[in-house]
């Protein structure tokens, strides 16, 4: 089973590192704007929450895709990018619902998250493991089990 | 260049004329950044005897090399000025990512001249830089300006801003960032307020790039580890912040308590780090770059103090607290909050209150002088009415607006005020710590513990320890911090990235980043070439060895009670030996001899 890149916004502390990580490991130098994930800051609640490409099973980016461009990944449970398949047309960009697909015009490309091929660079740099990259099982059981443990707490209290 | 953005901002705001210069690689090498390069632009550029809030005086902000990259929590700058709390070379560090923004926005330094003709800000997106019209924000607080900004200009813009308190000038006004972030000492703030700048909003859509990114990254890795594995870096700080350090200076007898009658504090727990985690703590928050994440986002629910923010730190927790005689941890928080609203300095705000008490159970401040409202210590309702009266000056705000030094000699008694060089002290009692009372007095810009901190050697024990009462040997520790620190903060590093590192991983950081060959021997020098330069000036602004001193009652009046019970300062028998270590003459001025060494002369 292919691992999936999880996150765990309740452990972000806003630190960026993230940020950091992907854009020198992708354009060869510390630029937060281009990086495929970014930590967004509500700093009146002390909150941040990462954003990043989900790599849909069903996924609107490819379904999009005019030329077959953006692709799912059966093996690695991925959806990758071809530049040199890609029209430019931006449908990718629209279509996502999260807004994870996004065109930049300096590089003429789409910036989107690929998981580094398969070793995530994010998920070494987050201190707080905001960002893990687990067995598809694995995290799901993990992220079951947190909201559990919320559900315990909760119980606690009422009973 | 590689790390250092290459170019200087300079905007005058009584002209409206703003340049760009290039950054000069050698005075780079020499100075490194952010505080290091400031201060020397402060010393080329300001006359010492320049009023602080007057239009001849500038304010630098200042990110360093490391700023912005991923070098584990170095992501912070520095604002530079000459202070109107003590008039010293000043400045003040802060973190959060508004020093990495302006980075990628090009600029290393952002110098600000001059004094605009009405309310501003400096809008920087990258190479367009405007001065725009702040009419609409004047009088308002931190969080609300933050937000108004960032709708009018970008929504994930950096705004770096002053409170209603640098707007009117109070002495120790801070600069805030990001809403929770202080730029903290020596007035930054109100010099801020002096010009009419409300704020500066920062959006960068550009870069750092690593001279060498693989040893970059190899350097980098190496250190997040050692930090990671630091029992206080990699693990005290994230699960209970700085203000574990309440139980810790407590178990040593030097938790300065009462405006510094007593050293212990019998319910020091009910506000320590611990309490603060099981209490209030809703998770921890860190800057940018950190891996450390010692911040804490924090609320409470006691109707009479409610509120959602952050903090406190140590030294918040202790202003408001056991200095103030205050043991109720909400009061406290909320008193926290208030200056970050505000835009106060936590330290001297409390400290300021704890003398205003001092002076008020002693009967020399009286109920007519305060408008009716007792100063007793322990009060946990005065210490939030105060706060937020002395930002707008209301009443007896007015007084605490000038620190506790003006305030004190005001009513004939400056011996009731704990500050050195009028800056007030931190939390920890230099008569049971010895090498701290050594670096609160020569410290450069005061009352000050994050440019010499002796207590990590002296108290925590890393990463080795000495005795906290001996006096041999505190001047080499002493210089050796100062030092240190002054090439850490130049190159955008934060002072906990200490506990786990030193100069030897800082300077080779700082190496692959900038393609500079810093040995670490280069990076101490350049740390005492920086020292020794904030010396020079602040000895031209007037201060002399005399100013090197401690409050008497530091120096006569023993401890009372608990573990450290007896102790005085021995800063007698320490000075003259800092003196001589540094390489200064008797009157603690730098020889000629340091002078040519540092590449100072003529300086």
């Amino acid at each position: 089973m292919a691992k999936v890149l999880m996150i765990h916004a309740d452990k972000c502390t806003g630190c960026r590192n993230c940020e950091l990580a992907c854009s020198q490991f992708h354009e060869g130098r510390f630029r937060p704007r281009l990086s495929r994930v970014h930590a967004y800051a509500w700093e009146r609640e002390g909150l941040s929450v990462p954003m990043m490409c989900q790599h849909c099973e069903d996924a609107p980016c490819v379904a999009v895709c005019p030329t077959g461009a953006m692709r799912r990944n059966k093996a690695a449970s991925s959806v990758e990018w071809n530049k040199d398949a890609c029209i430019r047309c931006r449908m990718c960009t629209i279509a996502c619902p999260f807004g994870n697909a996004v065109y930049d015009s300096d590089s003429n490309a789409i910036i989107k998250c690929n998981l580094c091929s398969g070793d995530p660079e994010c998920v070494k740099f987050c201190p707080s493991e905001a960002l893990t990259f687990l067995e598809g099982t694995i995290a799901v059981r993990a992220r079951k089990k947190a909201y559990a443990a919320k559900f315990k707490e909760a119980f606690k209290e009422v009973s | 260049m590689f790390g250092w953005a290459g170019t200087i901002l300079r905007v005058d705001l009584s002209s409206g004329k703003i340049v760009k210069e290039a950054l000069d690689p050698n005075l780079a090498r020499k100075y490194i950044g952010a505080r290091g390069l400031g201060a020397r632009m402060i010393a080329d550029e300001v006359d010492p005897a320049a009023d602080p809030l007057g239009p001849a005086n500038k304010l630098i902000f200042a990110a360093g090399p490391l700023t912005g990259t991923y070098a584990p929590s170095c992501g912070r700058f520095d604002v530079v000025t000459k202070g109107p709390l003590n008039g010293t070379i000043a400045g003040s560090n802060s973190g959060g990512s508004f020093g990495p923004e302006l980075k990628y926005a090009g600029y290393d330094l952002v110098v600000i001249e001059g004094k605009a003709a009405k309310p501003s800000y400096l809008w920087i997106e990258d190479a367009k830089v405007e001065i725009r019209d702040a009419g609409h924000l004047w009088g308002k607080i931190v969080p609300d300006v933050t937000d108004a900004l960032r709708a009018e200009t970008d929504e994930e813009a950096k705004v770096a801003c002053i409170g209603p308190a640098g707007e009117n000038q109070v002495l120790f006004a801070c600069v805030m960032n990001e809403m929770h972030r202080a730029a903290g000492r020596t007035g930054v703030g109100a010099v801020m307020g002096s010009k009419n700048l409300k704020a500066v909003v920062v959006s960068g859509s550009g870069s750092v790039a690593a001279a060498d990114p693989e040893a970059f990254k190899q350097a980098v890795m190496k250190a997040r580890k050692k930090i990671k594995e630091h029992p206080v870096g990699g693990q005290g700080l994230k699960a209970y912040g700085t203000d574990v350090l309440v139980n810790i200076l407590n178990g040593v007898g030097c938790l300065p308590t009462r405006n510094f009658h007593e050293g212990f504090f019998p319910a020091a727990d009910k506000v320590g780090g611990e309490t603060l985690a099981a209490k209030n703590l809703i998770r921890p928050k860190g800057c940018f770059s950190c891996i450390i994440s010692c911040g804490r986002v924090t609320r409470v629910d006691d109707p009479k103090f409610q509120g959602l923010g952050e903090g406190p730190e140590y030294e918040t927790a202790w202003s408001f607290g056991p200095a103030c005689g205050v043991d109720n941890l909400d009061a406290i928080i909320k008193a926290n909050y208030l200056c970050n609203e505000l835009g106060l300095d936590t330290i001297t705000m409390g400290s300021t209150i704890a003398c205003a008490m001092d002076l008020f159970e002693n009967g020399i401040v009286t109920l007519k002088d305060t408008g009716g409202q007792p100063l007793r210590f322990g009060d946990p309702e005065a210490i939030v009415e105060l706060t937020r009266q002395t930002a707008y000056k209301e009443g007896f705000g007015a007084k605490l607006a000038l620190g506790s030094y003006r305030l004190a000699e005001s009513f004939g008694h400056p011996e009731y005020s704990m500050t050195t060089k009028k800056q007030e002290m931190p939390a920890y009692d230099p008569r049971g710590v010895m090498g701290i009372g050594l670096h609160y007095a020569t410290g450069n810009r005061g009352g000050d513990h994050v440019r010499g901190y002796t207590i990590s050697v002296e108290v925590l024990g890393t990463p080795f320890k000495v005795d906290q009462y001996a006096t041999k040997g505190k001047a080499e520790v002493v210089k050796t911090f100062q030092n240190l620190t002054a090439a850490l903060d130049s190159s955008g590093a934060c002072l906990f990235s200490t506990f786990g590192i030193g100069a030897d991983e800082l300077a080779e950081m700082l190496s692959a980043l900038t393609g500079v060959p810093y040995s670490t021997e280069e990076f101490m020098k350049t740390g005492e070439r920086i020292w020794n330069m904030e010396r020079l000036w602040n000895l031209r602004s007037g201060l002399s060895a005399k100013d090197d001193t401690l409050p008497e009652r530091l120096l006569k009046d023993p401890i009372p009670a608990g573990p450290s019970k007896g102790k005085v300062n021995q800063l007698g028998k320490m000075l003259p030996e800092y003196y001589e270590v540094r390489g200064w003459d008797k009157n603690g001025a730098p020889t000629a001899a340091k002078l040519k060494e540092l590449g100072l002369a003529g300086a």
